[in-house]
């Protein structure tokens, strides 16, 4: 093959200036179809690999070349690859042990061979210019996703409060796929991970560029943590109604599934670190504590309790490592610290932005805040054994969890503290803003689930709660009214803002929606904790020589109006969230532009302040 | 660092003097209310740590000054109730399961304790009322496959019904006949059977039914299809069915057979527990 001299001259660049080199290659790609075309005949295999190769050794050659020499020799092992992975998933699908790993593998090889499609698409191309300002696309994705996982998670939690209501609607052709036992799984995976992930993600991307002033560290890597995690999300989902899970709850997803989610966490830690560490304010905001707590303890959880020994490197099913109370009690010490800082600690990193933001007035007190942080993330790690209460779990451990819990009680309060008493001043707000409402009702949530479980980790109370549907209420006044209403204010927040638009299209809409997701709160966790005590007295109830009085079938019966109501509750607040869905959209298709967007990246940090 | 001081007539606090996106931050102290039930709840957490079993040492933890534990709790609950309820106990297990009647404070006790067995126990079978289900017995009829005397209702209880466990359970086997009997001389027999509990059924089909059943049934189900207790063969006279009276349910009855089966209780509930329930289970409502 023979290339004319021609461009390799004018290759040479005079200018170090990426944006110049950018352009010289693309002149040049342009100026080379014919030993692309050689080589492409020869061997098209190869082609689109090598061709890039040799353009690129002709046209670089200084440091900065060589860089996107190797930049783009990258690009070429990538495509290899993601061609070689798809192909080894096809292969894994082929000799799959179960349709749950068949399925999945599917999934990963359509993933990855749209990848290679694409990734082959693009060489050649011009690289696009280096992006300036916060990398919002990402955040922009996460947003639609929280709003439509949580649609979907809430909609399935409808459906299984439906079907043990009125166990016939375990459709017999649905069975083995569509049944309480399987959507189960689905929907806790759907509204924490899926709805509440997404919303930790784009918040977390969001805030830590505002408070530290820099874009995004990692370039594209941002994009990799959010489709990976949607694919975890799928993979796990598909595969729960085909029925692989560990049986460990919150941590269901098999072991291949759970290996991905560790990739992508790290690398959602190396960007959110990244930014950190490379921000332009001299002091991290206490926002990004809790999301730097929350990342890295879900990750040391994550990989301790899943550590597990596949059957087959072709199935799905897996050996726990650990066996009897020594799992349970690791499951359960990930279990609570998956509350304790997925849905607390980084939820108040949320908290710790909007409210102030919204409010437009300062955190209340920079000590507190310290305070709590640091109590907060030390002694949650140590109340899970609470869930295990009156098991086989040894009675010190018992004490443990249960001792923590209570002295938990202040440092969870201080959150909620710093976030109502940033309203001081501006107490009106809460009745002409309902955007602010909505942030204080879920701290007051947060207030009463924190108070509430304490409580329900004495043993005595424990003793009457555990295994009934208290648990359910508490969980649920959590997170509907805690992670779900904060979820809501964030997102009205932010869409605007994302996609420039002056306001949202309606208030009015956010109002119902505030009013829908309230009675909806009230009439589930009510439900919840009248059945949960009722069942726990029945449940309890001897006579004088110690003789059970009650079944448990007359306890499932004398719960049916309760589930009734729960599941109008349900339902009120699955329609709020439809009603917020309408109100984003219509206020990014419709909604008038914003004059001026944010003035980006401005430092105003504590030199710039107090000089 | 210095703190922004803010204009007195508005009372701001301080701030810390950090700005971030244009949040900042007051100096306030934490609230003192908050500062001291914290320091309670952490007092609270070390007395009750010295009082109960908490620190895991090389072979045990330390016990606490209460010496409490869980299953210590559990076991004085059980022997408190087992020691009040001996004397009535020891007095059920060797009265007259006939006579128990008689006496109405042991009677009561014995029902009490009986619908508490059959509610952990029975009623995932026979359902919480004792109505059963398709292959469980209804208990609340006078139609008894083993007997309905109370002690008939004891020893099915102690043995069970075609378990492989208990030597004593209850067995009768009835042959699956489709494997090899024309689909003629079923159709016959299924018919025959119909006609016994005054079924609509078709007569052409009886005299063929009445053959087979006289060959095949007789010995155990009778003549007169009443059935035989000593066999657990079910009365086929009756409205009252196991598996269904229909035709289809009575013709698969006859080809593949039923052979039901319930777990011997000896090995699980105490003498005691097993007459109370037996008692409790002969006064449903159809004890013979």
């Amino acid at each position: 093959m023979t290339i004319s001299p021609a461009p390799m001259i004018r290759c040479l660049p005079r200018t170090w200036e990426i944006g110049v080199l950018e352009r010289e290659s693309a002149r040049i790609v342009r100026h080379v179809p014919a030993a692309q075309k050689s080589v492409g005949t020869a061997c098209p295999a190869l082609s689109t690999v090598t061709n890039l190769h040799f353009n690129q050794l002709r046209v670089y050659c200084g440091t900065k070349a060589w860089m996107e020499y190797w930049k783009h020799m990258l690009q070429g092992v990538l495509i290899t690859a993601l061609g070689c992975g798809s192909l080894l998933a096809a292969i894994a699908a082929n000799f799959a042990r179960d349709i749950a790993y068949m399925v999945n593998a599917l999934t990963v090889m359509v993933v990855l061979f749209g990848l290679f499609i694409w990734m082959i698409r693009r060489v050649g191309e011009p690289a696009r210019p280096q992006p300036v300002g916060y990398a919002d696309g990402v955040i922009r994705a996460g947003v639609v996703a929280t709003a439509l996982w949580g649609v979907v998670g809430m909609l399935v939690g409808v459906v299984i409060a439906l079907q043990l209501t009125f166990p016939q609607l375990n459709i017999e052709w649905g069975d083995g796929f569509l049944n309480f036992g399987r959507l189960r799984p689905l929907h806790t995976s759907a509204v924490i991970f899926a709805f509440g992930g997404n919303a930790l993600l784009c918040t977390s991307f969001y805030v830590v560029q505002r408070t530290s002033a820099v874009r995004l560290w990692g370039g594209n890597l941002a994009w990799f943590v959010f489709w990976g995690y949607q694919l975890v999300i799928v993979l796990a989902a598909t595969g729960y109604l085909l029925g692989a899970t560990q049986s460990k709850e919150y941590a269901e997803p098999e072991w291949y599934v759970d290996l991905w989610l560790t990739v992508v966490w790290v690398a959602y830690l190396a960007v959110f670190l990244g930014t950190i560490i490379k921000r332009r304010e001299p002091h991290i905001y206490v926002a990004n504590w809790f999301f730097l707590a929350f990342i890295i303890t879900i990750a040391m959880l994550h990989v301790v309790n899943n550590i597990s020994i596949p059957v087959s490197i072709l199935g799905s099913k897996s050996v726990q490592l650990f066996a009897g109370v020594q799992d349970a009690m690791t499951q359960w010490w990930y279990a609570h610290n998956a509350v304790g800082f997925f849905l607390t600690a980084g939820f108040l990193g949320m908290m710790y932005y909007f409210v102030p933001k919204q409010a437009e007035r300062p955190v209340y007190s920079y000590k507190l805040s310290i305070v709590h942080f640091w109590s907060l993330i030390f002694m949650y790690m140590w109340a899970g054994p609470h869930h295990l209460h009156y098991t086989a779990l040894p009675d010190w451990a018992s004490t443990l969890g249960m001792v923590f819990s209570v002295m938990l009680w202040m440092p969870s309060w201080g959150g909620m503290i710093n976030g109502l008493m940033t309203l001081s001043g501006v107490w009106d707000k809460i009745r002409t803003d309902p955007i602010i409402r909505m942030m204080v009702a879920s701290l007051a949530f947060y207030g009463m689930a924190t108070f509430e479980g304490p409580m329900m980790s004495i043993k005595a109370v424990n003793s009457l709660s555990h295994y009934t549907d208290w648990t359910i209420g508490h969980v649920h006044s959590a997170a509907l009214g805690w992670n779900g209403l904060i979820t809501f204010a964030c997102l009205y927040f932010l869409v605007p803002k994302l996609w420039n638009r002056k306001q949202l299209w309606s208030l009015n809409l956010v109002n119902w929606h505030f009013w829908l997701a309230m009675v909806g709160i009230v009439f589930y966790a009510a439900s919840m904790w009248v059945t949960g005590i009722m069942e726990g007295l029945l449940w309890r109830e001897v006579d004088q020589n110690g003789f059970l009085i009650n079944s448990f079938a007359d306890t499932v019966a004398a719960k049916y109006p309760m589930y009734l109501v729960r599941t109008l509750g349900g339902l009120l607040y699955l329609l709020g969230a439809v009603l917020m869905c309408y109100n984003l959209w219509k206020t990014i298709v419709s909604g008038e532009a914003r004059e001026k967007a944010d003035t980006p990246m401005s430092i105003t940090g504590t030199a710039g302040a107090v000089s | 660092m210095m703190g922004e001081k803010q204009d007195p007539k508005t009372a701001e606090p301080e701030t810390t003097g950090h700005v971030w996106d244009g949040i900042r931050e007051y100096n306030n102290p934490m609230p003192r209310w908050w500062l001291w039930t914290l320091y309670a709840t952490i007092v609270w957490g070390i007395g009750y740590m010295i009082l109960y079993p908490a620190w895991p040492l090389v072979s045990q933890a330390t016990p606490g000054l209460l010496g409490y534990s869980s299953r210590g709790e559990l076991a004085h609950t059980l022997e408190e109730f087992n020691e009040r309820n001996a004397p009535l106990d020891a007095a059920l297990v060797t009265a007259e399961l006939a006579d128990v009647h008689a006496d109405a404070n042991l009677m009561e006790y014995a029902l009490r304790g009986g619908a508490a067995v059959y509610q952990a126990h029975c009623s995932q079978c026979h359902g919480s009322g004792g109505n059963g289900a398709v292959g469980y017995p209804n208990l609340l009829d006078d139609d008894w496959l083993w007997g309905g005397s109370l002690e008939d209702i004891r020893y099915t209880v102690v043995h069970g019904i075609r378990n492989d466990a208990d030597e004593g359970a209850r067995f009768s086997q009835m042959p699956a006949y489709g494997e090899f009997m024309e689909d003629e001389q079923i159709d016959g027999v299924v018919h025959y059977v119909l006609s016994l509990s005054g079924q609509d059924h078709d007569p052409y089909a009886l005299s063929l039914g009445a053959i087979v059943y006289a060959e095949n049934c007789v010995s155990c189900h009778g003549e007169d299809g009443r059935g035989n207790q000593a066999e657990g063969a079910p009365n086929l006279t009756d409205p009252i069915w196991l598996y269904g009276g229909s035709e289809d349910a009575i013709r698969e009855s006859v080809a593949y057979s039923r052979h039901g089966v319930m777990p011997n209780w000896n090995t699980r509930l105490t003498e005691a527990q097993i007459r109370q329930v037996a008692i409790y289970v002969h006064q449903l409502g159809g004890g013979e």
